[in-house]
């Protein structure tokens, strides 16, 4: 759980984390607003099904794989917030959709 | 069009060699997939700046990034290198308009450094990242972990990142694992011509003290504890209570590309990790291939800077937009600014050196975090015969996960010379195949129908 610092950086951006709105400041990672939102994992691992937060923030650990505006596996630490994004869990090995 | 250098990177190394290559009139692509220059040393250096927190390491980076900006260099932000074939200098990417191609005579890989991955019991638990990871929320988002904060490790970024996070008002506890003495690390010498960053060093201690970081020095054993997440980190001899845990043992060089592409690379003893061997200019072992930066062996930023304009000064000469004369007198600035700047590099190695746990973990600790591959098994597979990391993809799996092996291919390789009883360099390192990065199948066949088209 990360505690923003709104004087040094004031949230301006509104996304959706698991469906509840969050403010973050722009410029963050999809990744930073699960650990803004304060949610206890942003996905469970397919062997294992045990929870997960980003570890690295870089885009080298892959533990941060959530489903974005609809599309699983992103690594949410390289992608930058946008209005009205959905960032949402992802539960195993993605789902294919058609 | 075919750029004269593509560089991948905006960090330290790519911005100023981009800089140096403009001066020398070439065409220029940088391509970077944060989403501002910087790369991680100042990551969002533009928008951070003003937070008393970070400013005061992020400002010498500001007049790079101002001069990259106005250098005239094309610049793609936001955009993923997943394929390069050095023989042709064609680059496939991915960013916020698709995927498409980019032809350059000569590539530049400044990819960087990454943190080394730590494995210790618990590691896999939410609440635990790395110190780097904290440092990435702090630049972009000016956030810092709430409640206990544990951080540990040892090297400069965590004395700094102490510092940092104090400043913003969340001291941590700090636990060093240093077990080398001062005496030994003092022996490689560079005091006297390192003496500027040992200053900056000792200033950053005084500091995380003066703001109350409390430190507990040396830390053996460590364990992160908890059951669906962090609630205690304990270590040989005592404990504390834990919300979030950021652990570092140094960097290595990011060499998935350069390992990828099958450039030579040697073992650095001194730094416990591979690195691509280049000459003094950043030439690679392949005629199209330059590398600079933290990814060509980590020296910190000042060296990238140096490193960047002198491989950008080599492009120029060898596409014959300078001549030797001009190579000689560009380059004597940048090559005394990368001597000054390695001049501690042996020292901190030395005083730094990650404890032999951290490279080849216990048994019963997760090597390969992807596929949830622990060492235990990873030896056992190495008695069975896995003679290296990719022998070993075919055993365990490990490697094949999302991440590519990026987390744990260093352990894997260090955990089968264990079992072998060789050195670590006789252990060949993985060999990543592309996609680089993930791209849908809608990016793949969007790009295969761009290749169909008639040059433009």
């Amino acid at each position: 759980m990360f505690r923003p610092r709104p004087d040094a950086r004031p949230a301006t951006i509104e996304v959706l984390v698991d469906g509840t709105p969050v403010l973050v400041p722009a410029g963050a990672s999809a990744a930073a607003a699960v650990l803004l939102a304060g949610l206890p994992a942003i996905r469970e691992t397919p062997v294992s099904g045990s929870p997960r937060l980003p570890l690295c923030m870089m885009g080298v650990c892959f533990d941060c794989l959530a489903e974005i505006d609809g599309v699983a596996n992103r690594q949410a630490c390289m992608v930058p917030v946008a209005p009205g994004m959905r960032i949402a869990r992802q539960h195993g090995a993605r789902a294919a959709r058609p | 069009m075919i750029h004269d250098l593509a560089i991948i990177g905006a960090g330290p190394a790519g911005m100023a060699a981009a800089v140096e290559a403009r001066a020398c009139g070439l065409s220029v692509l940088v391509v970077d997939d944060n989403p501002a220059p910087g790369g991680q040393v100042f990551r969002a250096a533009e928008a951070a700046a003003p937070d008393p927190a970070v400013g005061p390491e992020i400002a010498p980076g500001l007049a790079l990034i101002a001069a990259f900006r106005a250098s005239g260099a094309e610049y793609r932000p936001a955009t993923t290198l997943w394929h390069l074939d050095p023989d042709e200098g064609l680059l496939s990417l991915a960013g916020p308009q698709g995927v498409d191609e980019a032809r350059a005579r000569r590539v530049l890989l400044a990819t960087g450094a990454q943190e080394r991955a730590v494995p210790i019991p618990g590691w896999t638990l939410p609440g635990v990242m790395t110190a780097g990871a904290a440092q990435i929320m702090l630049k972009t988002t000016g956030a810092v972990p709430a409640g206990r904060t544990v951080l540990a490790g040892q090297g400069p970024l965590v004395w700094l990142l102490a510092v940092q996070l104090a400043r913003a008002g969340a001291a941590p506890l700090l636990l060093e694992t240093r077990s080398t003495g001062l005496a030994a690390a003092l022996s490689q010498g560079g005091l006297w011509s390192g003496r500027r960053l040992l200053a900056k060093g000792l200033a950053l201690m005084a500091e995380a003290r003066r703001r109350g970081v409390r430190v507990v020095r040396p830390v053996r054993g460590l364990r992160a504890e908890g059951t669906t997440r962090v609630e205690r980190i304990a270590w040989d001899g005592g404990a504390a209570p834990c919300d979030t845990l950021l652990l570092h043992e140094g960097v290595i060089p990011q060499t998935h590309v350069s390992r990828a592409i099958g450039v030579d690379h040697a073992w650095d003893a001194g730094q416990a990790c591979w690195r691509p061997v280049t000459d003094g200019f950043g030439a690679s072992s392949h005629d199209r291939i330059a590398i600079a930066g933290d990814g060509a062996g980590i020296g910190g930023w000042e060296a990238a800077v140096a490193a960047g304009r002198l491989a950008a000064l080599d492009t120029a000469r060898r596409l014959d937009a300078l001549d030797a004369a001009g190579v000689a007198a560009r380059s004597a600035a940048p090559l005394a600014a990368r001597r000054a700047a390695l001049a501690l590099r042996p020292l901190l190695d030395a005083f730094y050196a990650p404890p032999a746990s951290v490279l080849a973990p216990p048994d019963d600790v997760l090597a390969c975090r992807c596929e949830e591959v622990t060492a235990g098994a990873i030896r056992a597979a190495a008695r069975l015969g896995a003679t290296g990391p990719n022998q070993m993809k075919a055993y365990l799996r490990c490697g094949m996960g999302p991440c590519q092996g990026r987390i744990c291919a260093p352990s894997v390789a260090a955990l089968i010379a264990e079992v072998r009883g060789v050195p670590p360099e006789t252990i060949a390192p993985l060999r990543p195949r592309a996609p680089y990065k993930p791209i849908t199948v809608g990016q793949l066949a969007a790009s295969a129908e761009s290749a169909q088209q008639p040059p433009q």
